[in-house]
């Protein structure tokens, strides 16, 4: 996923421009390219489907608000993540039923609490993209992402999901590009030692001999 | 310079993403022909990579863009202020 496939950064700043001077109805095309992203990344964030819809449309209508403040030296797409990121953390902050996942410490310098290694096998049969029509396969998926913990699941969303660079992906989550690195070896490893023993049963069957599955 | 399994796993997501020195990836490149359990790894953690990068993982709720689309155009409406 993309946030901006299409729009070059010149593109963006001429449509801006003309919303700024008036022509409000383009800022719908504006925003079309990162309404995805956005609801991913508030749903990651707030888990529920109905509160990351409503900050999706808190956070769309600052960026409108906001938009003669955005100077054009950060990507659009990242300051739109940024604002999105914002409005999520702001809801989470708020909400004292359900207290926000404690944050944790930066551990990138330090010895990793959790366990980075591989699950160890020694074949490993593709799982194709078509496997994904599967239900089970996308539930299995999504739980791993969400389930990882807070400081990972951001860098695997902005990297992996969202596919943003590793510079904006650390312009958005304020830390250095290294960090991003880190963390995101650390989430990738996780998730092959969470899902590659769940993923077996979806892989392209193994042609044995004379072309048989085995 | 050899290197040994552990030595490349540090370096798989790395190496997912292209971000490895010529010399060393040339290294890793050597070690995965010879070495099954760090293929086996290497494959499947750039298959759980790809797999998550597909818009199927996260449905978006029917409607969604429909109705944020007209919140929107309702803040549109109003007069600048």
């Amino acid at each position: 996923m993309t946030p901006q496939p299409s729009m070059s950064a010149e593109a963006t700043a001429q449509i801006i421009a003309k919303i700024l001077a008036g022509e409000k109805h383009l800022f719908h095309d504006l925003i079309r390219p990162l309404e995805r992203a956005v609801f991913v990344m508030l749903f990651s964030l707030l888990r529920n489907e109905t509160d990351a819809e409503d900050a999706a449309q808190e956070a769309f209508i600052k960026v409108y608000r906001n938009l003669h403040n955005f100077r054009g030296d950060a990507k659009f797409s990242t300051w739109v993540i940024s604002i999105a990121r914002n409005e999520g953390l702001g809801l989470l902050r708020k909400r004292s039923s359900r207290p926000e996942e404690p944050l944790e410490p930066d551990l990138d310098g330090e010895a990793p609490k959790g366990d980075f290694t591989p699950a160890m096998l020694t074949d490993w049969r593709e799982v194709p993209l078509e496997a994904l029509e599967r239900k089970e396969l996308r539930e299995c998926l999504c739980r791993a992402i969400l389930n990882l913990p807070p400081i990972y699941r951001d860098v695997v969303q902005l990297r992996d999901i969202d596919e943003m660079d590793v510079q904006e992906t650390a312009d958005v989550l304020g830390i250095t590009a290294g960090s991003v690195k880190v963390r995101l070896h650390r989430a990738r490893t996780m998730l092959q030692k969470e899902l590659v023993p769940l993923l077996k049963s979806f892989a392209t069957p193994k042609r044995g001999l004379f072309g048989r599955r085995v | 310079m050899k290197i040994d399994c552990k030595h490349v796993w540090d370096h798989i997501s790395d190496y997912i993403d292209g971000d490895v020195e010529p010399m060393l990836r040339a290294e890793i490149d050597r070690h995965l022909e010879h070495c099954e359990i760090c293929s086996a790894v290497m494959d499947s953690t750039r298959n759980v990579v790809v797999l998550m990068a597909d818009e199927r993982i996260f449905e978006i709720p029917r409607g969604y863009s429909e109705r944020l689309h007209e919140r929107l155009q309702e803040v549109l409406n109003e007069p600048r202020v």
